[in-house]
């Protein structure tokens, strides 16, 4: 497999090497070693190249040395939210950390994200972290008759909740938040900012219902501007602007 | 459980406010209190620790004349009691917001903040009544100067 053992390397060739990955693993059920429950740590060695993924070491793990490893992925681009997961204590989607952007020559740790029920090595309960984002009421709100045509919007309209829109749900920032780890009654930055993208929209009339809602008590009030959202985000997405931006109409009055 | 995998999940009805719903905006005017207060203590304790510890002869020239000569103008008390009274509920209701984040059972958050308001509320009036009751020389009983005042008391009287 190593370029070494192989005939004289080709021109262009990508260039291979060992990386361990260090994984925190939990079987509901148990295994023979481990009983059920029980959080442990299991290492794997492989030989992987320098085009290759976190997600991309996981499928060899899964496919090719231990099928009982449980992660989430669907895309596999970075579009669809599945595989957000803690990488060297940073939340990450495995599909977009490069192995050799983390320096391989040291263990690679992998953890499911901080703040959500485990329900098997990689995978958490996602259910409180939808919960939020239902509470924030999601859905274009109006009123009066449908127009017969679409809803017109002017660039600089659009530009106040573009940002908000690149949001694909992985929960990245709300279980890097410092606050939702100690309570989790908080809301936490994802649905704030879903709240965002709605609130801003000139086209959505129910920005009041769900500044409402976001001036209870587990709302943006316990927000303390940390930032590890803001830095946690794969879509780039500054959710603590975003954040400021609700505590600001709410202060303001003006949205 | 292979017929109910193709239909799409159930979603929960809407609950409107969820848990601890908060009283006449409190969160929001805590939130505007905490940066208020913050500005005003930034001003109160760094011109305090330059008056104390820069002017004049600096860390030296504190003793209990300095303390005695400080509170003997209204300034200076006002300024002292407008920076214990803030610097206790900022304080207090900071660590309210810890309380909060931290303590999960009601009964353990309740006996917390309990004493948390207790402790604030000894500590903001015994600080106020030094304050305002401090007497450099106190007299006994026959109105002579009670035993071990400072030396100044004589020249003062
Ligand atoms: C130098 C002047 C000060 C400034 C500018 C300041 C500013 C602030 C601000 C803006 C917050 C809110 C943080 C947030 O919600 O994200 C805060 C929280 C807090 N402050 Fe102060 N403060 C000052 C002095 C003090 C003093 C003297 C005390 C102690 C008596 C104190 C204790 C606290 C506590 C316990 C919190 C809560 C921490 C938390 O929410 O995590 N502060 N401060
Ligand atoms: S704001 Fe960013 S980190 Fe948070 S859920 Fe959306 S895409 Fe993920
Ligand atoms: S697998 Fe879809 S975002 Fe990574």
């Amino acid at each position: 497999m190593t370029a070494t053992a192989e005939a004289p390397s080709k021109a262009g060739e990508v260039p291979s090497f060992d990386v361990t990955l260090r994984i925190q693993r939990m079987d509901p059920d148990g295994t023979p070693d481990h009983p059920a429950g029980e959080e442990y740590w299991e290492e794997f060695t492989l030989t992987m190249h320098g085009t290759d993924r976190v997600l991309d070491a996981l499928h060899k793990i899964k496919w090719d040395v231990d099928g009982s490893l449980a992660f989430r992925r669907s895309c596999a681009h970075g579009v669809c939210g599945s595989d957000a997961m803690r990488i060297n204590a940073k939340n990450r989607l495995a599909c977009k950390t490069l192995l050799k952007d983390l320096n391989p020559k040291r263990p690679i740790t992998i953890e499911p994200i901080k703040g959500l029920p485990v329900e098997k090595d990689l995978i958490v309960d996602m259910e409180p972290f939808f919960a939020s984002y239902r509470e924030i009421m999601p859905f274009l709100m109006t009123s009066g008759p449908t127009p017969e045509r679409e809803r017109l919007q002017s660039p600089e309209e659009r530009a106040r909740f573009d940002d908000t829109t690149k949001c694909i749900m992985c929960a990245a920032c709300t279980t890097s938040c410092p606050v939702f780890w100690t309570d989790g009654q908080y809301f936490g930055p994802q649905a704030i900012v879903g709240a965002h993208r709605f609130i801003f929209d000139s086209r959505d009339e129910g920005e009041w219902d769900r500044l409402e809602i976001l001036n209870d008590k587990a709302g943006v009030w316990k927000c303390r501007t940390a930032f590890n959202c803001t830095e946690a985000c794969p879509r780039g997405i500054e959710v603590t602007k975003a954040i400021s931006e609700v505590k600001k109409a709410l202060n303001t009055g003006v949205v | 459980m292979t017929t109910a995998e193709s239909k799409a999940p159930e979603v929960e009805p809407l609950r409107p406010i969820r848990s601890g719903r908060s009283r006449n905006h409190a969160e929001q005017w805590s939130w505007l209190f905490m940066r208020g207060s913050g500005v005003l203590l930034l001003v109160l304790i760094f011109t305090h620790l330059f008056i104390n510890l820069f002017s004049g002869d600096g860390v030296n020239q504190i003793d209990f004349a300095f303390v005695a000569g400080k509170w003997a103008s209204p300034l200076w008390q006002i300024w002292d009691f407008v920076m214990l009274v803030l610097a206790m509920i900022h304080g207090g209701n900071g660590m309210r917001l810890l309380i909060n984040d931290y303590a999960r059972r009601t009964w353990m958050r309740k006996t917390l903040k309990t004493l948390l308001a207790v402790c604030v509320t000894t500590i903001v009036v015994l600080g106020s009544l030094v304050i305002f009751t401090f007497d450099p020389c106190p007299l006994d009983a026959s109105g002579d100067l009670l035993p071990g005042v400072p030396t100044f008391c004589e020249d003062v009287r």
